[in-house]
């Protein structure tokens, strides 16, 4: 590993003002490292032309970890590719996503002392997670109350079909934002204030990226999937489904007018996470719906039961 | 772009932390299973820093690989993104390593 820089060559030759990497029969690997204290802000990977972008840096060996030695806690020194001159190493170790995981910790906790089930929908846009929300509701209307925290980066035009649909509904502009995070939907809480023993939709920003990062406080993630996005979408988007406990595959009524391997896909879906739960819908026809509705309403009861455990 | 979100926490964190001097580099543990792009976190960092004692410093990104240990078997074995089924053909392949997001600390001048 470059001591300088923490990349992977093998071989590697180090000058005061640049270093070079040689990598057997592979392209030379020449860093410019500029003298000064600042000096590793002017460094260079004039490799990266020459390379795939995501592995600018060679070999697996490469991304070997640094290993770091301290010599007084909470001051490391010696970091492998060479402090900066005059720096002391002040150790950390923190999740980059601990402020948001706070919080969603403290949201699942308010949720879960209500016995409310809030569950956390993913999925591109138009893939139809607003018209599977409107056709839950009507079908558990009376039996399970239920509630929307609607994500989008502008408009309440969804709030407003949940609304008529005839559940409460809080609409979240992101603008520029892409997702959804644990302090938005903080706020959002306090001012919806679901009913105890209700289910919570939290509809994220139609994204099938961004949002796989972050942790709301829900019960469980769901992706949505609709038929007319193709079977290989697992493979293409491995991280929210990774990320996700659900999978619906919606618009199964259209499937005897696209191109789409329901069995290809399931399979794309559980090789990138074998523990997901599927459903497949039309809110449409009301295929499957029976199915989902069911699962929904045994969730409420498991967490009723378990509040009430709580409450004795 | 979460990738700007994360920067924007790091930065909050860091100065927090950081009662006095300059940063001049930052070490992150990026698992390459992770969703997030280092080349964006340094574009975001770089925007972030902007104004702050973290103006001009060095993201150092520490990768770690994807690791994954079959249902059916128990073999391990480094992964990708997308992963080939194991050597037994397993497809359940649970992902041990390569999540990490994670801040190791800084250098202060």
């Amino acid at each position: 590993m470059c001591a300088i820089c923490g990349c992977g060559a093998a071989g590697h030759h180090h000058e005061d003002e640049g270093h070079v990497h040689g990598q057997g029969e592979g392209p030379v690997h020449v860093h410019a490292h500029g003298g000064e204290a600042g000096h590793l802000r002017d460094h260079v990977h004039a490799v990266e032309a020459e390379h795939d972008p995501g592995h600018a840096h060679g070999g697996e060996a490469g991304h070997a970890p640094v290993h770091v030695q301290g010599d007084e806690p909470g001051h490391v020194h010696g970091y492998a590719r060479g402090l900066a001159a005059g720096a002391r190493m002040l150790r950390i170790e923190q999740e980059l996503l601990a402020r948001n995981d706070r919080l969603a910790a403290r949201n699942r906790g308010w949720l879960e002392a209500r016995g409310i089930v809030a569950l956390n929908l993913v999925g591109a846009p138009g893939t139809g997670k607003t018209s599977l929300l409107e056709e839950t509701a009507r079908r558990l209307a009376g039996a399970v109350e239920i509630s929307v925290l609607e994500g989008d980066q502008e408009t309440d035009a969804d709030a407003r079909r949940i609304r008529a649909a005839g559940c409460r509904a809080l609409q979240i502009n992101t603008g520029a934002g892409c997702h959804l995070d644990a302090a938005m939907i903080e706020g959002a809480l306090a001012r919806l204030f679901p009913a105890r023993g209700s289910i919570l939709f939290v509809e994220n920003v139609g994204n099938l990226v961004c949002p796989a990062l972050f942790d709301l406080g829900e019960a469980a993630k769901v992706v949505v999937l609709s038929v007319t996005e193709g079977d290989d979408k697992p493979l293409k988007y491995p991280h929210v489904f990774r990320a996700a406990d659900v999978f619906v595959l919606n618009k199964t009524d259209l499937l005897p007018h696209v191109h789409f391997d329901v069995e290809a896909c399931m399979t794309n879906a559980r090789r990138m996470n074998p523990d997901l739960q599927i459903f497949r819908t039309s809110a449409r026809t009301g295929e499957g719906m029976d199915v989902w509705c069911g699962w929904l309403a045994g969730l409420v009861e498991g967490r009723r039961e378990v509040t009430m455990e709580g409450a004795r | 772009m979460h990738e700007l979100s994360l920067m924007e926490d790091l930065v909050t964190t860091i100065e927090q932390k950081v009662e006095r001097g300059r940063v001049a580099a930052v070490h992150l543990e990026i698992g390459r299973l992770s969703a997030v792009v280092p080349d964006a976190l340094r574009f975001c960092f770089e925007v972030c820093a902007q104004g702050t004692r973290l103006e001009g410093a060095e993201l150092c990104v520490r990768e770690v690989p994807g690791r994954a240990r079959c249902r059916a078997c128990g073999a391990e074995q480094e992964i990708d993104l997308l992963p080939p089924p194991c050597a037994c053909g397993s497809i359940e392949l649970q992902v041990i390593a390569g999540r990490e997001l994670r801040l190791e600390g800084v250098e202060v001048i």
